[in-house]
């Protein structure tokens, strides 16, 4: 018994940093998802000129809460015909996948689950990847119709778009020289210049690949509610239908930190080796204690006394953020002798701002996407995947490695091999003009015999 | 090696579990389900089903599917190519290696075009 005891002790010192950073993930994630889908609503109702939700509390910053409340006690329907098992089994894969794929994820130097293994950020690919598999078995298990054309869909498109977004990670892999999710952001401090700059073109097709991948608008066929109700989750409902949704919105979030760890620096602040821009690192905590100065203005305005005192607790909660991320940068001001203690800190805390901060603007691009774009039509997604991206992406990576042989031939370094990876990006656009012109006279010869209005 | 897979293996286990727990535990909170008859049938737009969903559909998807295997394989084999190529890059050896890819990527990219005048990659 004792040294079962002693080898929980050993294996608790030696793992619990990893531990806790997964039950944090569990047990936040969903919250984080549930405000994520507040904001989105917020975001489309500004962008509408509505105010969306108002009603539960101050600014509706209870409606997620009342969601996941109400989403809980539903009525669970199973169709008739379903699959039982398949029918319980496919929102578990699908949300298992989504979030066993944040574990290879470093939120901040520190704040990773996975740190030494050396598959990285393959492992965060193929993991997500997995996730369709629920996407199918849930459309095939519930025997209707539409589900099953949604999954189908969903496969298919997922299944064209994983080579364009592979094509666009190796591009970034080229720079980088390793799978390592650690390694990757350190090659981007060593080298000075962020990835996604030095391959513009990449970032596009990943960012374009990994919307088409998350099923977001506007290449949401999968669950174009004109034509397929919901897709795949036409027959869910409850509890099932929002395990679906929270796996729909972590794979979101994995892709933007996909995206941000390769191509957008990472948890390192813009400029972080250059030491007259330091003044950056004010940037974090004033714009928490201006939301908290903003919260505290609009407390009078609330209704009731509840929602008063609710939207004090926010801007307090924002008030403590923004001293926690303050103490690191002026500790060593007001007392230098203590600037290498608080170093580590100022890593793990600012990193994870600066992280969060890019996988947000990442993700208000997808919304902005999605309320600007009107739906493309399936066999339009599917020109566009196979016609364009996959050719773009294939040539693009030749391209760069050009470029990095013309760069180590003239000792360009930094933002020096802009110099060899701007003509690079520019080929790359001439080719992608040179492709659409010839798809579009393709298409032009054989426009005669089509009927206009082809629907997948 | 494995030990570093440690981890993620004690995650996985919670992250199946998240799930599974939310449902049992809204499986006990929630009433009953009562629904009998017309409600449990799938979803045709307000009609009865005309017939099983489990049928036919279009063979694009499995030639999707396909194409896919020889695409996404390939990019498997780039991923090594471009760990190590940073390396060679730097050692002198990138036009070597640039050349072999640029080679394979060539065999490649002539199966892509035979197949675009095909019109394998055509949907509608």
């Amino acid at each position: 018994m004792q040294e079962v005891t002693q080898a929980t002790m050993e294996f608790m010192k030696q793992y619990w940093a990893p531990l806790v950073c997964g039950l944090a993930i569990v047990a936040v994630l969903p919250l984080i998802v549930g405000y994520v889908v507040l904001v989105e609503r917020k975001i489309m109702a500004d962008m509408q000129a509505r105010l969306g939700p108002m009603r539960v509390g101050p600014h509706g910053l209870l409606q997620p809460i009342a969601d996941a409340v109400k989403l809980l006690i539903k009525e669970d329907i199973i169709p008739d015909d379903a699959d039982k098992l398949v029918f319980w089994l496919a929102p578990v894969l699908s949300v298992g996948a989504a979030l066993l794929a944040m574990a290879g994820l470093a939120i901040g130097p520190a704040f990773q689950i996975a740190q030494d293994i050396n598959v990285g950020i393959l492992f965060v690919v193929g993991v997500s990847a997995m996730g369709i598999f629920g996407i199918v078995l849930g459309g095939w298990a519930s025997n209707s119709h539409y589900s099953l054309m949604g999954a189908l869909r969903s496969s298919a498109q997922l299944v064209s778009y994983e080579t364009a977004a592979g094509m666009a990670l190796v591009c970034g892999l080229l720079f980088a020289g390793t799978l390592n999710v650690t390694s990757i952001v350190e090659a981007q401090r060593n080298q000075g210049i962020w990835f996604g700059l030095l391959a513009p073109v990449a970032l596009f097709t990943y960012l374009v690949a990994s919307i088409a991948e998350t099923n977001r608008a506007p290449f949401d066929l999968p669950e174009a509610e004109s034509e397929l109700v919901a897709g795949y989750m036409t027959e869910f409902s409850g509890f099932r239908w929002s395990l679906y949704f929270l796996a729909e919105y972590t794979n979101m979030i994995v892709v933007a930190s996909v995206a941000t760890t390769l191509f957008l620096g990472g948890w390192l602040r813009p400029f972080s080796e250059t030491r007259w821009l330091n003044f950056i690192d004010f940037f974090p905590p004033l714009l928490t204690a201006v939301i908290g100065v903003y919260c505290l203005m609009r407390t009078p305005k609330q209704p009731a006394r509840v929602q008063q005192l609710f939207m004090l607790a926010v801007a307090g909660l924002c008030f403590a953020v923004a001293a926690v991320l303050a103490s690191p940068v002026l500790v060593p001001i007001a007392k230098p002798s203590l600037a290498a203690a608080v170093r580590p800190f100022y890593a793990g805390i600012h990193g994870g701002f600066w992280f969060i901060f890019k996988v947000s603007a990442y993700i208000y691009f997808f919304m902005w996407l999605r309320f600007t774009l009107p739906r493309y039509r399936f066999d339009q997604l599917m020109r566009l995947g196979w016609h364009f991206l996959i050719p773009l992406s294939i040539i693009n990576v030749l391209l760069i490695g050009i470029a990095m042989i013309v760069g180590v031939y003239y000792h360009l370094n930094g933002w020096r091999l802009l110099l060899a990876t701007l003509p690079a990006s520019i080929m790359a656009l001439i080719i992608a003009l040179f492709i659409l012109a010839l798809d579009q006279k393709g298409e032009a010869q054989k426009a005669p015999s089509r009927a206009p209005d082809s629907y997948a | 090696m494995p030990r570093a897979y440690l981890p993620v293996l004690i995650y996985a286990a919670l992250v199946v579990a998240f799930p599974a727990v939310t449902l049992i535990l809204a499986k006990l909170i929630r009433p009953a389900s009562t629904s009998y008859g017309p409600k449990l049938q799938p979803y045709e737009c307000g009609i009865a089903p005309e017939s099983h969903a489990r049928g036919r559909y279009s063979v694009r998807f499995y030639i999707i599917a396909m194409l896919f295997v020889v695409f996404d394989v390939e990019t498997m084999f780039l991923f090594p190519w471009a760990i190590l190529y940073r390396g060679w890059v730097l050692t002198h050896m990138g036009l070597f290696a640039l050349v072999s890819m640029c080679v394979f990527l060539g065999i490649l990219l002539i199966g892509y075009v035979w197949l675009y005048k095909k019109g394998a990659l055509e949907w509608a």
